[in-house]
Parts: C-alpha cells; sequence; structure tokens
C-alpha cells in the first residue's frame, strides 16, 4: 500500500503555480463539460474547475446521482456530451470496457506537476484516470454508551457482537447495532467489505469463474445472519439514508457505515447535537482471526472523454487540475478523505484513515465485478430472512452471476 | 361505415401505433435473441491508491471491431429464455428429477428468480383486481347517495390516491408504517407486540403491497361506475320499487346487470396496469420480499454498471405473453358479445 498522508508541507514553488493558474488556470479556450456524483467533496471540485470560466473558457456542470446511468450513452456520442467524467472504483469500469476515455500520460506529463503518483490510476501500463479521494465503510460508535457500559471500541466482528450482545442483554437498547443491509447494492457490499477481510479472492485467478463457494462464503454469511440479532425488525429496509435518523435517535450504538458520510453524523449542526459529540469512528472490524479491516477502500476520481477535441480535452484536464488544487483542499479539508498532496486527516477521516493503516483491500476493479454485485445484492435476502441456508445462497448467486457473465461474453 | 372512410379515420392512429409499439416491440424480440460478443480479456498489472495488483481489463479496442462487425451481438436463440434468470427448463428439469416431494418441489421453483417475481405478480394481480372492483363499486354507490352539497368534497377526496404519483403515494405510505410512523406504531399498541413490523415479514409486506395497490386504484374504478351510475334508467329503478325490491334488490338484479360491461372495462384495465406492478416495490423498498417482472427487467437495465439489455427484453417478451394470456377470457367475453350483436 502505498498511499501517503504526508505533513502539510506546501512548497513554495507549488503555491506559486497555483497562484498564478488561480487567475484564469491559464487556459487559452476550450470547453470543459463536468458530470459528477452529487456530494459535498464534488462540489468543491466541480467549482474550484468552474474558477477556470473565462471569455473563451467555457465550464458547466451536470451533478446529479444518476450519473453512472447516464455516462456511457453521454460519451459514446461523438462528439461526447460531458468531456470530463468523474467516476469511482466500479463506475469506471464500463468506460474502460467500451473505450469511451482517453490516456492522461501526456496531460500528466505537460500540467500534472502537483499529482502524486498515488493518484494515478494506471491500468494496462497507461494512465486512465486522476483519484482524488477515499472512501470506505467503517465502525461508527458511541463512546459515551461503551463508556458507560465498560465496553472497549470493538475491534474484531467478535468483539462487536459481544459489544452488542452486552448492550442488548444489559437493557441498554433492543437493537444497539446497524448496518447496510437493504437487498440490493447495499447488502452485496456488506458482502464484498467482509469477505474481502477473509483474504480471499472472489475469483478463480486469471479468469471470471466464481469462487466464493467456500467455507469463507458461509462464514461471512453466518456472520451476517448473527448481526441480525442485534439490529432492528426493519434491517431490509437499512440504507445510508434510513439508518442516519436511527442513529440520531439515539437508538443505535454501534454501526457500519460509509466515511463520505461521516462529517454530517458530527457536524455541530446535527439535528442531535448531544449524540453528534458523542460519536466516534474506528477502522472496520477484522473477520475470522484475519487481521484485514472488514472494508472494500474506494476511490473517486476523474476521467477525460475520449470523443472530444484534443483541445477541450486539455482544457478539460487543466481545469481539473485547479478543481485539486491546494486552494480547494484549504478551504475544504474536512469533506472527503482527499488523496492529494498536502491533506491532513480531519475527526471524520479516522475511519477511513484506520482502514488503509490497518491494510483494507481495494474494491476490484474488475470487469465482471459489477455483475457479481447485483448477483449478490438479489440472493442474499432469504438467506437472512431464514427462509433458505447459506449453502443455497451462495448457489443461488453462483446460478445468477453465471447465467449473467454468460450473457456479457465473460464466460463460455 | 365504407372501409375506406374507416381506413380514412384509422390511419393517423394506426401509424402511431406501429410507429410507437409494434416497431419498439419488435426491436425488443429481436434483441432478446442476442448476448454480448466474447469479451476480450487481458491481465495487465493496474495501480491506484491503494497499491498495485494483476488484474483483468477489457480489451476496448479489439472489442470495438467486433462490435462494429456484428452490432447487435452474439447469436444465441431462444437461450437467453430457457436460461437460470428465466425460464430455467434445465434448472427445473433437475429439481423434479432429485425433489423427494410436492413441497419440495414447489420451494425450489418459488427460489428461481422468475418463478420468484411471476408468483408475485400473479398474486398481485388476482388480489387486487377483483378488490378494486368491489371497493369501487361500494364508493361508486355510497357517493351516488350522498346529499349534493357533500358530493363534489367527497368525489375529490376520493379521487386523491389515483392523483398521487404512485412513487410518492408508496413512500407516504411507507413512512407510515415505519415502527414510529403513525400506523406502524399504532398496529404495535393495538396488537401490543414492540415487534411488529410490517417491513420485517415477507407475508407482511405482501399484505402491504396489496392494500396499496387497492388504495392507488379503486378510485380508477370508482370513477368509472360512478358515471356509469349516472345512467342507469331511472324508470327501470322506479319501476322496480314499484314492484317492490328493497335497495338491495334494486342494487343486484338493476344496478349491477346494467354497469357489468363496465366492470369488464376495469378489469381489463386492472389486469394489464397490475400485471406491470414495480413502483410500490421501489417505494417500500420491498425487493427482499416480493419482486414482480417489472422489477426484474429494471434490475437488469440500472443495477449493474453494464445493463443486460438480452435478459431485460427477454423478461419483457415474457410479461407480454403473460399480458396476452391474461386478457384472452376477457377479450374472447367481448369478442362474444360483439358478435351477438351484430
Amino acid at each position: 500500500m502505498n498511499f501517503r498522508i504526508k505533513a502539510t508541507i506546501v512548497s513554495a514553488a507549488l503555491t506559486a503555480s497555483a497562484g498564478v493558474a488561480w487567475a484564469d488556470c491559464g487556459i487559452e479556450s476550450g470547453s470543459v463539460r463536468i458530470l459528477s456524483n452529487d456530494f459535498v467533496a464534488l462540489h468543491a471540485v466541480a467549482d474550484w474547475a468552474g474558477k477556470c470560466a473565462s471569455d473563451t473558457v467555457e465550464v458547466t456542470r451536470n451533478q446529479t446521482e444518476e450519473h453512472k446511468n447516464i455516462q456511457v450513452p453521454a460519451l459514446t456520442t461523438n462528439p461526447a456530451s460531458y468531456t470530463v467524467a468523474v467516476v469511482a472504483t466500479n463506475s469506471i469500469v464500463p468506460l474502460l470496457n467500451d473505450g469511451l476515455i482517453r490516456p492522461l500520460d501526456e496531460y500528466v506529463e505537460k500540467w500534472g506537476d502537483q499529482l502524486l503518483d498515488s493518484q494515478k490510476i494506471v491500468v494496462d501500463g497507461k494512465i486512465m484516470a486522476i483519484a482524488f479521494m477515499a472512501n470506505a465503510q467503517h465502525l461508527y460508535y458511541r463512546k459515551d454508551i461503551l463508556e458507560e457500559n465498560g465496553i472497549d471500541v470493538p475491534a474484531t466482528y467478535e468483539e462487536l457482537l459481544a459489544a452488542a450482545d452486552k448492550l442488548k442483554s444489559a437493557g441498554v437498547m433492543d437493537a444497539p447495532l446497524a448496518s447496510n443491509f437493504k437487498p440490493g447494492w447495499n447488502v452485496a457490499a456488506e458482502f464484498v467489505n467482509t469477505y474481502l477481510a477473509t483474504g480471499d479472492n472472489f475469483f478463480e485467478p486469471g479468469s471470471a469463474k466464481l469462487a466464493i463457494q467456500n467455507e469463507n462464503g458461509l462464514a461471512v454469511l453466518e456472520n451476517m445472519k448473527k448481526m441480525l440479532d442485534y439490529m432492528s425488525a426493519d434491517w431490509a429496509t437499512f440504507d445510508s439514508n434510513s439508518t442516519r435518523p436511527i442513529w440520531e435517535a439515539g437508538e443505535n450504538a454501534l454501526a457500519i457505515g460509509w466515511g463520505s458520510r461521516t462529517s454530517e453524523m458530527i457536524a455541530e449542526d446535527s439535528p442531535a447535537p448531544e449524540i453528534a459529540k458523542a460519536t466516534a469512528f474506528a477502522a472496520a472490524p477484522t473477520f475470522n482471526g484475519n487481521s484485514i479491516p472488514a472494508a472494500a477502500l474506494w476511490w473517486d476520481g476523474f476521467t477525460i472523454a475520449k470523443n472530444i477535441s484534443d483541445e477541450d480535452a486539455e482544457a478539460s484536464f487543466r481545469a481539473m487540475m485547479n478543481g485539486l488544487s491546494q486552494d480547494m483542499l484549504a478551504e475544504n479539508a474536512d469533506a472527503a478523505v482527499w488523496l492529494i498532496d498536502g491533506y491532513e486527516p480531519a475527526p471524520s477521516a479516522t475511519g477511513v484513515i484506520a482502514n488503509l493503516q490497518g491494510g483494507a483491500r481495494p474494491y476490484p476493479m474488475l470487469p465482471y465485478m459489477g455483475l457479481l454485485h447485483t448477483a449478490l445484492g438479489d440472493n442474499l435476502a432469504e438467506f437472512l430472512q431464514g427462509k433458505e441456508s447459506a449453502e443455497q445462497a451462495l448457489a443461488d448467486v453462483n446460478a445468477a452471476y453465471t447465467t449473467a457473465a454468460t450473457e456479457a461474453g465473460y464466460l463460455n | 361505415m365504407p372501409h375506406k372512410t374507416f381506413m380514412a379515420f384509422i390511419w393517423p392512429s394506426l401509424l402511431a401505433m406501429i410507429l410507437f409499439i409494434a416497431l419498439p416491440i419488435l426491436s425488443v424480440g429481436y434483441q432478446s435473441l442476442f448476448i454480448e460478443h466474447e469479451q476480450i480479456v487481458v491481465v495487465s498489472e493496474n495501480c491506484g491508491p491503494f497499491g498495485c495488483t494483476k488484474e483483468a481489463s477489457v480489451d476496448a479496442e479489439a472489442m470495438a471491431e467486433l462490435r462494429a462487425e456484428q452490432p447487435a451481438g452474439r447469436f444465441n436463440g431462444l437461450d437467453t429464455y430457457s436460461n437460470a434468470s428465466h425460464l430455467a427448463f434445465d434448472e427445473i428439469g433437475e429439481i423434479f428429477a432429485t425433489s423427494e416431494n410436492f413441497g419440495e418441489i414447489r420451494n425450489r421453483i418459488m427460489n428461481l428468480p422468475f418463478y420468484k417475481a411471476l408468483i408475485f405478480t400473479l398474486a398481485y394481480t388476482f388480489i387486487v383486481t377483483p378488490l378494486v372492483i368491489l371497493l369501487g363499486f361500494i364508493i361508486a354507490i355510497v357517493v351516488n347517495s350522498i346529499p349534493k352539497l357533500l358530493k363534489g368534497p367527497v368525489i375529490f377526496f376520493s379521487l386523491l390516491p389515483m392523483l398521487v404519483t404512485p412513487l410518492v403515494g408508496s413512500l407516504v405510505l411507507f413512512w407510515m408504517i415505519d415502527s414510529r410512523g403513525i400506523i406502524g406504531a399504532a398496529l404495535q399498541t393495538i396488537f401490543a407486540d414492540p415487534s411488529l413490523s410490517l417491513k420485517a415479514s415477507p407475508a407482511l409486506t405482501w399484505v402491504t403491497l396489496f392494500v396499496y395497490g387497492v388504495w392507488h386504484s379503486a378510485p380508477f374504478a370508482f370513477v368509472v361506475f360512478y358515471a356509469g351510475l349516472q345512467t342507469v334508467p331511472q324508470d327501470t329503478l322506479e319501476s322496480a320499487m314499484v314492484d317492490g325490491a328493497s335497495r338491495w334488490e334494486r342494487v343486484r338484479f338493476v344496478t349491477i346487470p346494467y354497469l357489468m360491461p363496465l366492470a369488464t372495462f376495469i378489469a381489463l384495465m386492472q389486469l394489464m396496469d397490475n400485471f406491470r406492478v414495480f413502483e410500490p416495490i421501489i417505494g417500500f423498498s420491498a425487493a427482499a420480499s416480493a419482486t414482480s417482472l417489472s422489477y426484474l427487467i429494471y434490475n437488469d437495465l440500472r443495477a449493474a454498471e453494464s445493463p443486460l439489455f438480452g435478459s431485460a427484453a427477454a423478461t419483457s417478451m415474457l410479461t407480454i405473453v403473460g399480458v396476452i394470456i391474461l386478457l384472452l377470457p376477457v377479450l374472447r367475453r367481448n369478442w362474444r358479445e360483439f358478435n351477438r350483436k351484430t
């Protein structure tokens, strides 16, 4: 893991170049059209990229949660509707598969002095994206409640379940635990997190053949089922949006949640200030005697469309460099876990940083990972509801994945 | 009407139907016969913020050439229809060969995604449709007999569920049945069971969806029946009264037979509508306990990063076949009545 968090030592040269860039970014002309997801950190990046707009440089943006669904058609047209697509570990895959984004090596060489090597997403020897923030799920806990009940911050799933058991049997809370178990994308992400912590891989080496029908796969499922004993009966509707008010109502003491949601959980203007003050974060628990935190690491970064003029591509890259500048970072230091040089972690970043230091594994950037994610999302609910065995659930996942991967051309 | 006049009147809508209904269906049918090209995968060293790994990626250039040659993909015949995600012929064969009793066969077939969705879709269709007709009729009769002054406001409020966007309507109800919501909390108090959750149990989730379906569609039936009630011949009703028929007998022997064609119409519309049940499953986050055919199509197109067009197209065609089978009895009945009249 070559992730580095450097102390804030901003070189004089960098400050100077950023200062010059801030005026008009030095771009002569071009059109910058940004498509991205819709959250605070990305607003900051787009705002700063937008400062490059001038009489000859146009900067527009579309920030929407639907970005994943419009990016492929929007970049397929020639010229593409957007010049910059902001993606994450999973959403870059369809753009790579269809060859809709261009290598960035020449732009990095000319305009990317500010970038760290760890920010460069290299696929098949070429830089295809520039990462600028990290995200992962990790443990949220209530300091006050754990202290009152003499519980240490859980570091493993065994400790997490024991802590939840203690709180429940002591009558402190009926459902001390929460995790995003809503069928579909969310519950699949939880399976992926914990399965990564076993050290196993999802696929047979060098092939798209699924390899989760093993002891580790079963152990992950059993663990998820044990968690249900300490979760609310409404677990099947839990995603980040539905668990937040429950946490703020003080009905949970332990939760597995996203790093990108932490700053709002401890914000001073939270609707439940007492609870916000007592909320703290730690690495995701480890699993089954291994030392790997049970969390997939994600990055968010930007790509440049292939079907646009070279002029627009260069303008877009340079505008995004301004979007990732030191000035942006200085203003938005606690908006995300930035991968930018000079970032100093804020309290809201504790969990993600602890995951990184604990050696959590990245979410696999494989062309067929999305198909597995869907198959997991569709087939775990019945096991969790107690309607079928763990073996049957894994067999169902295997059948659904194999059918989909065959149709998509990855398996024969 | 001479054929020429008939054609002159019908051709604009005929053209629209061909362009916007027939051609898209043909295109979807064509698409359902194809699957994606075999992917050309290269393994290389990929690096990112979390280190370098040897990973597979798709050779986009080689794939672009393949797609340029054959834009529709690989021909797959009807195999998509028979695979494990759709009709699952192989799996059903194996289930029959290896199961010990009927219960096991049923459980294992119910575990296949297509049949699971089909069962819910059919249950929803056949439970909600009659209830909608019944409830709509009762509301219409009641509204028809209240004083004129109140009629306007009552009609307006009865129509509200239909005016609300389905997704919004289901979300409103979803929050009300939350264990902190007014209905959820009330039910917990009434049954003195703090663990009662309409969202948790599959059976209660089905009931919730059915109730929502009836609530949402009853106004449609009500409006149609109410319009029909205004045309019930008053002299027939009066002569029934002279003959000493009670209120119930007048409804049973005059109103209901008179409104029967309308009931057929509502049944036709509702069967089609309910067979495509979709929004409440999203609104109620009910996918854990209930999936429908439309939900499967949505899932194929939206869940993964790369949509499975062939699979979604096959489910769409099967849905169309399902609608045709459902409507056959009603359509045959209409056809007979039409023939009898002419």
